[in-house]
């Protein structure tokens, strides 16, 4: 298992359009890919649960990844969090 | 009559009402007796959801690509909701746990998340609600197997009446006869707004009760900008948005033909056209125009409308937002531009008997270097993050600049000692709006890397006139050949010297002087975002020797209504 943390860099929070790009991204992964903010942690697979989360600019959530291919999840979720969620 | 709602998407649609009425779908209230009862109800939500699916896969595949992507990734997005794991389990669990029929699961389960994004504190997050409500009814239609919807047909200048409309229902909608829509629910941000803005259809949300007003066949004229709705209106109103709609479709045509031409004159010459902005919203707007960067970012803005100087964090932040938002492009930071006709709580101004004489921009950063250092760091810090350049307002002399640049230099110092990256290249320019600078523009040329010719206060301290005030304001005269002459001077240096000269006053915008001043050799030109698609249809119509022709003539005038009616009959 692996888990780090991110700062949302979308100044909007992340709304539809990033949201429905990480659920396109988990579903390339075989790991189960989670979100935790707060108290609560969703699945990354459900654009309900994401948008439920509410992320605003500048929050911190972290990301939970396990699975066998849980390492190139990781990089690209990496890649994500730190360079693609800023052109969404 | 009168309504006003919040303009969605601009335009103006003058046609007969259709008043949509919202079809709920019903709860049964039937509870399931046996398990097979169960696999059978789950099974119909699976198909219906494939359904559902089969329909917005065709909605993307004939999706048309001028309509803009927005309508693409919304369907995208619904796509994914659609097959969202966790409203399939909230639907299976109220079949198999609670016993209801499919119908009423969908129902309870789409009421739920409804609920949970109507009750979010953002106004985006707000706006889903549709979204959600969108595809439930989706789904609740494909459950329905006798309620098989046949697109509805309108009659053509058809302007929708309705409580809410989902994004789809805009998406589907038939733009050929369907003008525009208001509705009483809904907010700029909704999906259905934006999906009328990209496709070109006037339309006005949020409405409210008012709404009600209106009655099938009732003849109306919707404005998407003003947020104005009008019932019944008289023939002169109609006339007159007629007209007013005429206006609004040949700019929007103009637009969309320009947006992505460069302007090059007939002889190939090429000129570039920047936006004037405020921050990093108005650098957006302005790359829709065409705007190939911004040769003015005003940052009065940043230090009004507070208790307290703002911090440099706080000006990094706001120069940043601007700097990504241009993409790349250059963006000119001009520097603090205030004086005694503006009050700040936290910055104590004398009285000034003449205060646009007086302590104002640069004088005022010369004085006080703690504001001007703090600005200056934040700026440099910025411009790691995309191209800016620093320029320097109100300077009137060789001794202002050199100043300037060893505060520049002292920055520049602090943050290399702090180990913080910037851009070591950053171009300094200065705006040439004062006589002085003009007649000296051959020194200052030596010490800049590019100058902005402000043409309003130019033209303000070269006539001796005030523009605000209402008695001399006539006088008040860009056309005066002492204004033209001190630009065409300005011009002339830079180019000699080989610095870049653009303009960013009101003349800049004006598409009567575009061939004077590419004649005089002016290459740069930053106006209003809203005026490019203009200048640029100037520019691309005109050639450079013609231009060069019609300085020479100008020159020669000696009067500025001669002048005037000159330019005008030559731009015909």
């Amino acid at each position: 298992m692996i888990s780090k943390e991110y700062k949302n860099t979308a100044a909007e929070g992340i709304h539809a359009r990033p949201a429905t790009a990480l659920v396109k991204l988990s579903k390339k992964f075989t790991s189960s890919i989670s979100m935790k903010k707060g108290e609560r942690t969703v699945r990354l697979n459900s654009l309900l649960n994401i948008l439920s989360l509410a992320t605003k600019g500048d929050d911190t959530i972290t990301i939970i990844i396990e699975g066998e291919d849980e390492v190139s999840a990781m990089v690209a979720i990496d890649i994500f969090f730190h360079e693609e969620l800023k052109h969404l | 009559m009168i309504l006003t709602g919040t303009g969605a998407s601009p335009g103006i649609a003058i046609g007969n009402a259709y008043v949509l009425k919202k079809q709920e779908a019903a709860l049964t209230g039937l509870i399931l007796t046996d398990d097979s009862a169960i696999t059978f109800e789950i099974e119909k939500f699976d198909t219906a959801v494939n359904s559902s699916l089969t329909e917005i896969n065709i909605m993307i595949d004939s999706y048309d690509e001028d309509n803009g992507s927005e309508g693409l990734e919304i369907l995208e997005t619904h796509i994914e909701l659609l097959s969202d794991p966790q409203i399939k389990e909230d639907v299976a669990q109220k079949i198999a746990i609670e016993k209801r029929n499919v119908n009423d699961a969908v129902i309870a389960v789409i009421a739920d998340a409804v609920a949970m994004f109507k009750g979010m504190d953002n106004e985006y997050l707000q706006a889903r609600a549709a979204d959600v409500q969108d595809i439930g009814n989706r789904i609740l239609k494909n459950l329905n197997i006798t309620g098989k919807t046949a697109a509805r047909i309108y009659q053509r200048n058809t302007i929708i009446i309705a409580e809410d409309l989902t994004p789809s229902d805009t998406i589907s909608m038939d733009i050929t006869h369907v003008i525009g829509f208001a509705t009483q629910a809904g907010s700029k941000t909704s999906h259905a707004a934006i999906i009328a803005k990209s496709r070109g259809i006037p339309a006005v949300v949020g409405c409210g009760d008012t709404l009600a007003n209106i009655k099938n066949n009732d003849h109306l004229i919707l404005d998407g900008q003003t947020g104005e709705i009008i019932i019944n209106p008289d023939e002169e109103t109609i006339i007159e948005y007629q007209v007013k709609k005429e206006n609004w479709l040949a700019e929007t045509a103009l637009l969309k033909s320009q947006k992505n031409k460069a302007a090059i004159t007939t002889d190939g010459t090429l000129v570039q056209l920047f936006a004037n902005i405020a921050n990093a919203d108005d650098m957006e707007h302005a790359h829709s125009f065409g705007a190939e960067g911004s040769g003015l970012l005003r940052t009065e803005l940043l230090f009004m409308g507070r208790d307290s100087l703002p911090t440099e964090e706080e000006q990094f932040t706001f120069y940043k937002a601007v700097a990504l938002k241009a993409k790349g492009k250059p963006v000119v930071v001009r520097t603090l531009d205030i004086g005694g006709d503006k009050q700040f709580p936290y910055f104590n101004f004398p009285a000034e008997q003449n205060p646009f004489l007086g302590y104002r921009a640069i004088r005022i950063c010369l004085d006080r270097t703690d504001i001007f250092i703090t600005q200056l760091k934040a700026i440099l810090r910025a411009s790691a993050f995309g191209k800016l350049k620093i320029m320097f307002p109100m300077i009137a002399n060789v001794q202002e600049i050199r100043a300037a640049k060893v505060i520049l230099n002292q920055a520049m110092e602090e943050l290399d000692k702090a180990g913080i990256g910037f851009d070591k290249t950053i171009r300094i320019g200065i705006m040439i709006e004062i006589p002085s600078a003009a007649i000296t523009a051959d020194l200052l040329a030596k010490e800049v890397d590019f100058f902005s010719i402000g043409t309003n206060d130019l033209c303000q301290y070269t006539l001796a006139v005030d523009r605000m005030n209402e008695k001399v304001k006539t006088l008040y005269d860009p056309y005066n050949p002492a204004v033209l002459r001190l630009i065409s001077y300005v011009i002339d240096e830079a180019n000699k010297n080989n610095i870049e000269v653009g303009m960013c006053g009101e003349l800049a915008s004006d598409p009567d002087a575009t061939l004077l001043l590419l004649g005089m050799g002016l290459k740069e030109f930053s106006m209003s975002a809203t005026s490019i698609p203009h200048i640029k249809n100037t520019i691309i119509q005109s050639d450079m020797e013609f231009a060069k022709q019609v300085k020479q003539r100008v020159m020669a005038m000696d009067n500025s209504i001669a002048i005037a009616a000159y330019l005008k009959e030559v731009n015909k």
